[in-house]
């Protein structure tokens, strides 16, 4: 569970001080699905990347799980983002030189597992990627570079995946496929999403909608799920094969 | 993370920035083999200055005449032209018995590069310069040079102030080629030029053995007369007293430990000898005091080569720097990358640092096969002479090793430190 309670950040640009947020109250309960919307400059960014462990509140408590992460130093919050959380970026923020296997290896090379090569191919085929396992970023074509980013984020069994615009480079079609992964992780696999989106039919997968505007959370309302329509059978599939091939979560909520 | 994923990390890293791993590279690699070649000249010039004194006959001592004169010049030959020495004065030496003393031989040479006498050895239509030397007969055991053909001078030839000559290997094969020169009679000729001088003919009565470049010219190109042979017959060399001058008297000691007391004994001897009060009149140099004034001399060409190095290891140090300094946004966004994956600030910093050590152990590796190959490949090709060495020391490999190795941590690392320090977010906006 996240809970954040009166976080603030403020930049100092030149002499003017930049309030990116003020105040801002928010709890994520496990399982969630959840949009954070607002015109840009609303500071959705900020705090998805405060959530995320990328940046640090300038004022305010941030519990994740019941830690407190802005008292923990740099060897525990590495630990955090490696374990809790995956974070998908909106420029996917993969490594140029390393091909796909190598990219979602990666986190898990950093808390030492053994068969991490097995467990990344895994994440792509839940992806959809089983074919593309040796392709480096330049020969993937945006959706699928943000899917090896998603497998990225979900080969380390995370129970929160963050994202900040995860659809924003890609085309209608490519976003309707990546909201669909994420819909399968959350329904199927009980992982907690939150992401930051402008996009209506983006927010319209989740089950709840934040709403900010200058740094202030201006509406926080539940969301009756409408991605029937738009989902496309075939990514359904896809993701559905791969989903069979990996065995259930561990850390699955209760 | 394991050591071993760090390091295939560190490599995948290397290899996908081929050209910048290449550029920091040759920065290491022209560093090192510089230092290396430059110093291996240094050493080895400082090497051979040893080595040719050393030449010179082992436990050697030089008393001269003390004059603010270059010894061997003309001051010391021509009688009342300043301090001198004299024939009676190494025959005090002797008869003072002093222990440590092995043996002893006096001895004036006219005719060394740059000397203001020339010296030529005339035979039929044939001129050869050379070196001449008038001595006695322990000359041999001093200078632990030995006659090869024939004989060397003896105490008769010294009494009898006689024209007989041994000469030196190569004015042997210069003037008689496969003939054998004993028994011939040569022309030496002694002066300042060609129109005057003086000349005097000569019997060949042996054949030195072959020895070649000490610090005082190529010894097979002297040619031995008995000390007083010429003094004798030239008026303007001798002296009011009747007293034969002698420029040096080479002392060889049975012990390199009676250095000091045997100076001092032959000290008081020339002192009783010259009346002297105040102060001396010679001087006494060790093989010792040789050898360093030498090599101090010889330290200014290695100050200048190891300035030439260091620069060159600057000069890399400074290539290095640039490539690491221009990759560093690029690798700030892997820095915030990796962070965000979940990458501890220590994870980081290890990447950093193997890809740093890898460049520079190859590099290096790299920069002492190519220093100690163009040193080969000066000597191969003669560069400098065949007789000039080199020497290549671990001191200096180490020195070069290590500084490029420091280059490449701290230009490597540093920026990498300050990178993981950040926070992801911050680290991944840096363009």
């Amino acid at each position: 569970m996240i809970k954040l309670k009166g976080i603030a950040k403020t930049y100092k640009l030149g002499a003017e001080t930049v309030h990116a947020l003020r105040n801002v109250d928010l709890t994520i309960h496990d399982g969630e699905f959840m949009a954070i919307m607002g015109p840009s400059g609303s500071g959705k960014s900020t705090l998805m990347n405060i959530v995320g462990c990328l940046d640090r509140p300038t004022e305010g408590i941030y519990q994740l799980d019941g830690i407190n992460v802005s008292r923990l130093g740099d060897a525990q919050v590495a630990r955090v983002r490696n374990r809790r959380l995956g974070f998908v970026f909106q420029s996917f923020n993969l490594l140029p030189h390393l091909n796909a296997i190598d990219q979602v290896a990666m986190p898990l090379s950093y808390r030492g597992v053994a068969n991490r090569k097995q467990l990344a191919r895994t994440a792509l085929k839940l992806v959809g990627l089983g074919a593309r396992m040796h392709h480096r970023p330049t020969q993937l074509s945006g959706g699928q570079q943000q899917r090896v980013a998603i497998a990225r984020a979900i080969v380390g069994n995370p129970t929160i995946i963050l994202a900040d615009e995860p659809t924003g480079a890609l085309d209608t079609k490519t976003s309707h496929d990546v909201m669909e992964i994420f819909r399968k992780l959350n329904e199927e696999r009980g992982i907690t999403i939150a992401f930051v989106t402008h996009e209506h039919d983006v927010a319209a997968y989740t089950r709840r909608i934040v709403s900010l505007r200058d740094g202030e959370i201006v509406s926080d309302e539940p969301n009756v799920p409408s991605y029937a329509h738009v989902a496309t059978p075939a990514a359904d599939v896809q993701a559905q094969a791969a989903t069979e091939g990996r065995p259930p979560p561990s850390e699955a909520p209760a | 993370m394991s050591l071993l994923d760090i390091f295939i990390t560190a490599l995948i890293a290397l290899r996908s920035n081929f050209l910048r791993t290449m550029l920091t590279m040759l920065g290491i690699i022209i560093g090192i083999a510089s230092v290396i070649s430059l110093t291996a000249a240094g050493e080895g010039a400082q090497q051979g200055v040893a080595d040719r004194i050393r030449g010179l006959g082992s436990n050697l001592m030089f008393v001269r005449p003390y004059s603010a004169q270059p010894a061997g010049g003309l001051a010391s030959v021509l009688p009342g032209a300043g301090p001198a020495l004299f024939y009676e004065d190494a025959n005090a030496i002797a008869e003072a018995n002093i222990p440590g003393i092995d043996s002893m031989a006096s001895q004036n040479v006219v005719g060394l590069s740059g000397d203001f006498i020339q010296a030529k050895v005339i035979y039929r239509s044939q001129s050869v310069t050379t070196t001449l030397v008038g001595t006695e007969p322990s000359y041999q055991q001093v200078r632990d040079f030995y006659v090869d053909n024939g004989r060397f001078l003896s105490e008769d030839d010294v009494d009898k102030k006689g024209l007989v000559v041994v000469l030196g290997a190569a004015i042997a094969r210069d003037v008689f080629g496969d003939k054998d020169p004993v028994g011939e009679s040569i022309v030496i000729f002694a002066g300042p030029s060609a129109q005057f001088g003086v000349r005097f003919s000569f019997t060949v009565i042996g054949v030195m053995e072959e020895r070649g470049a000490s610090a005082q010219g190529n010894q097979d190109d002297q040619v031995f007369v008995p000390l007083p042979s010429f003094q004798a017959r030239v008026a303007l060399l001798r002296n009011a007293r009747g007293y034969t001058n002698v420029q040096q008297i080479n002392v060889k000691l049975a012990d390199k430990s009676a250095e000091e007391p045997v100076k001092l004994a032959i000290a008081d001897v020339l002192r009783k000898q010259h009346n002297i009060i105040n102060e001396d009149d010679f001087q006494i140099q060790s093989q010792s005091d040789v050898l360093s004034t030498a090599t101090s001399v010889d330290r200014t060409l290695q100050v200048l080569l190891v300035s030439i190095a260091i620069i060159a290891l600057v000069v890399g140090g400074i290539g290095i720097m640039n490539i690491m300094l221009v990759s560093v946004s690029e690798r700030t966004r892997e820095i915030g990358i990796r962070k965000a994956v979940g990458a501890k600030r220590f994870d980081i910093l290890m990447q950093f640092v193997i890809e740093a050590l890898v460049v520079t152990t190859i590099g290096g590796a790299i920069g002492v096969l190519a220093g100690v190959g163009a040193i080969e490949f000066a000597k191969y090709f003669e560069i400098g002479g065949s007789d000039t060495k080199y020497l290549i020391t671990p001191t200096w490999v180490g020195l070069g090793l290590g500084m490029s190795a420091v280059t490449g941590l701290v230009f490597g690392v540093y920026p990498a430190w300050r990178a993981s320090r950040l926070d992801p977010i911050e680290a991944l906006r840096r363009e």
